[in-house]
């Protein structure tokens, strides 16, 4: 058994750590909605590494159709990484509940979904490992992202959760907090130089945690602190500011 | 954020864009001029910058391979050091390179560069098969020697001013050991120097270290490394952890006596006259990358090097006048490159000819350009010619004298309207 699944494989992220684990040996199955957009991605992977790439059709908000995705999978996987993410817009998720259920249902609910049919299997095979990225914007609510913040965090403490429960099965989870990320998804805005990771960092730093097991990963490190920072403000300061 | 170049000198606003298909970019071209691609932002000076620069280094899929042939298929993004990476492992390496692996094959083709191997394999056009390039009116031509010649001719070496190289077809060499056996002589004088370049140069690989600021009969005085790949298997080459720079150095870090001490350090170090190493990769073709941003230790008002070359006939009289009138200026040159280069190319701006080349790094500071105008002269009078993708400063006139075909390439570019898309803000200044 060689696989590792990567869902939500089209984002810069997923595509980084894609290549980081084909480099070290790992088979793939990339998952997402229009996989066959993948295809070239694919090849690039097949030419630098010689590795098995297998793209699979999956749409993280269709939860009824997650068991079959998983059953039709022929070789199970060693490991699953969700790189899913969806930052929308927070304003007019504010006014139009259709923008913060998609916010709330793809960051959250489709993972929780798709999550709890690998660790069943996980647990059930006593192994394997599990990889969520959250975010750094999940440890604090601000006015700038609240909602996708909010459904982050509600990732991370399912993450948290499930690290807990499968540790008798001796599978582990990883829990990944990225900072600012230089990617599509970030593309217009304006990042500090010294605060933002390239994927291919994020990436490295992902394979690495995993491997050691670690459980909770901030990248850049100096999140970490940032963070730690940030919760720390009380919150009759913290509400009268704009960070 | 604007773009700079490795030297990191001169500064230019510039507007960024990328493209992920075909017709975006095409759309880019159309709709914009005073166009220039960039890649991995490496050469030295304003070569890849002007107002509206294209970022090819996004596009960095690796296509196919052949492994009977070993011709590579890869877009033009991608670094040597991510082909070395997948490959070296695989026992294929690179057929040219130059002296740094972070740079995107798109800039090895633009620049038509060349390694320490120049008087055996050429240079890089001659490992590629074909490319795909982006022309002034949006079509895409496949391009090869065969196929296309004027187009080939133009593009290799021709510093981004046809178009957008999209993807190309290399062939990568096969090698059987990562390691390299590597002779280093040490000379003590520029005759001495010479001797020995013609001594070893049945060895692939060649590259001498000088000292430019030794002084009398002490001018010319070297470190030759020269080496050949070893047969023992030993192929497991992984990317190494890197040191870095972490910010600018202030600008009087560099000066006469730290490079002093640093040229008596290197050279010292070596004892014997001919001794014998065995070193990986990494060390023998790229030590500079070891370091990351070491463009930095320059300080912020940047750095340049000058590389000229000058024809076999008048290289040692040449070199002899250059290394004195340096010696004499007492600016330091941390790196002083001298390497025989082979015959020349077809490719009608492609830097070497038969003949020595010097490469020196200078920190941009008052009256350097004074002295580098100085050393134009000299490298003219002994009809040399000056490497554009490490230039920042060199004037049209100077330019113009070392390049016979230089009208062929204006002319070529005039007649297929990439004069009006494409040009760099060294394309200005030299005129073409």
């Amino acid at each position: 058994m060689s696989y590792v699944l990567i869902i939500g494989a089209k984002s810069d992220i997923a595509k980084a750590t894609a290549r980081e684990y084909a480099k070290y040996g790992y088979d793939l199955y990339l998952a997402a909605r229009n996989s066959e957009e993948l295809e070239e991605f694919a090849k690039d992977i097949i030419t630098r590494t010689q590795r098995t790439v297998k793209l699979v059709e999956l749409d993280i908000l269709d939860y009824k159709s997650h068991q079959a995705f998983y059953d039709n999978l022929e070789e199970k996987p060693l490991g699953v990484i969700s790189a899913i993410g969806y930052l929308g817009e927070q304003e007019k998720a504010q006014s139009d509940f259709s923008e913060a259920q998609q916010i709330i249902d793809t960051n959250y609910t489709g993972v929780v979904s798709l999550f709890n049919i690998t660790a069943d299997d996980f647990e059930k095979r006593r192994s394997g490992f599990i990889v969520g990225i959250s975010s750094v914007a999940g440890d604090r609510g601000r006015k700038s992202n609240y909602i996708y913040g909010s459904a982050k965090a509600a990732l991370a403490a399912y993450l948290s959760g499930l690290r807990n429960r499968l540790y008798d099965a001796q599978v582990h989870v990883l829990t990944v907090k990225p900072g600012f990320v230089a990617t599509k998804m970030t593309e217009d805005m304006d990042l500090p130089e010294k605060l933002t990771a390239q994927p291919e960092k994020v990436a490295e730093d992902i394979y690495n945690a995993q491997q050691k097991g670690k459980n909770v990963l901030y990248t850049k490190w100096i999140w970490k602190w940032v963070m730690l920072i940030i919760r720390n403000i009380p919150e009759f300061q913290f509400k009268k500011m704009s960070i | 954020m604007s773009l700079m170049s490795w030297g990191m000198y001169p500064k230019i606003k510039n507007t960024v864009f990328k493209f992920d298909k075909e017709a975006t970019l095409k759309q880019i071209i159309d709709t914009h001029d005073e166009l220039i691609p960039y890649g991995n932002g490496r050469s030295y000076g304003d070569s890849a910058l002007s107002s509206n620069i294209i970022n090819i280094r996004p596009k960095d899929y690796f296509i196919d391979f052949d492994e009977e042939s070993g011709l590579l298929h890869v877009q033009a993004g991608v670094l040597l050091s991510e082909i070395l990476e997948s490959y070296v492992p695989r026992g294929w390496f690179l057929k040219v390179t130059p002296g740094t692996k972070l740079i995107t094959i798109g800039g090895a083709i633009a620049s038509d560069i060349h390694g320490k191997n120049h008087h055996v394999e050429g240079c890089f056009s001659e490992c590629v098969q074909e490319f795909n390039i982006m022309l002034a009116d949006g079509e895409v031509v496949t391009c090869s020697k065969e196929a296309t010649p004027a187009l080939f001719k133009a593009t290799c070496g021709g510093m981004g001013l046809t178009g957008i190289i999209l993807d190309a077809k290399i062939y990568l060499k096969k090698i059987n050991s990562q390691y390299i056996d590597q002779t280093t002589i040490k000379t003590k004088n520029l005759k001495e120097t010479f001797d020995a370049f013609e001594e070893y140069s049945d060895k692939p690989y060649s590259v001498a270290w000088i000292d430019c600021l030794a002084k009398g009969n002490k001018i010319g005085k070297c470190l030759l490394m020269v080496g050949d790949f070893r047969d023992d298997g030993k192929l497991d080459y992984k990317k190494k952890n890197q040191l870095s720079i972490p910010f600018n150095f202030p600008s009087f870090a560099l000066n006469n006596w730290s490079v002093r001490a640093f040229n008596w350090l290197y050279y010292g170090k070596v004892k014997e006259r001919v001794s014998k190493q065995r070193v990986d990769i990494d060390t023998f073709f790229y030590p500079l990358d070891a370091i990351g941003h070491w463009n930095r230790i320059y300080g912020k008002n940047g750095f340049t090097q000058y590389q000229f070359i000058l024809p076999k006939e008048t290289s040692y009289e040449g070199l002899e006048e250059i290394l004195t009138a340096i010696s004499k200026s007492g600016k330091g040159s941390f790196l002083a490159v001298l390497k025989l280069y082979g015959k020349a190319n077809d490719n009608w701006l492609s830097f070497p000819i038969e003949g020595y080349s010097l490469a020196l790094d200078f920190k941009i500071e008052k009256g350097l350009f004074e002295l580098l105008d100085k050393l134009d002269e000299i490298v003219v009078k002994y009809e040399g010619r000056i490497y554009l993708t490490k230039d920042v400063r060199v004037s049209k006139e100077t330019f113009e004298k070392g390049y016979p075909h230089i009208e062929t390439f204006r002319q070529y570019r005039k007649e297929n309207k990439m004069d009006s898309k494409f040009q760099s803000h060294q394309s200005k200044r030299v005129g073409i």
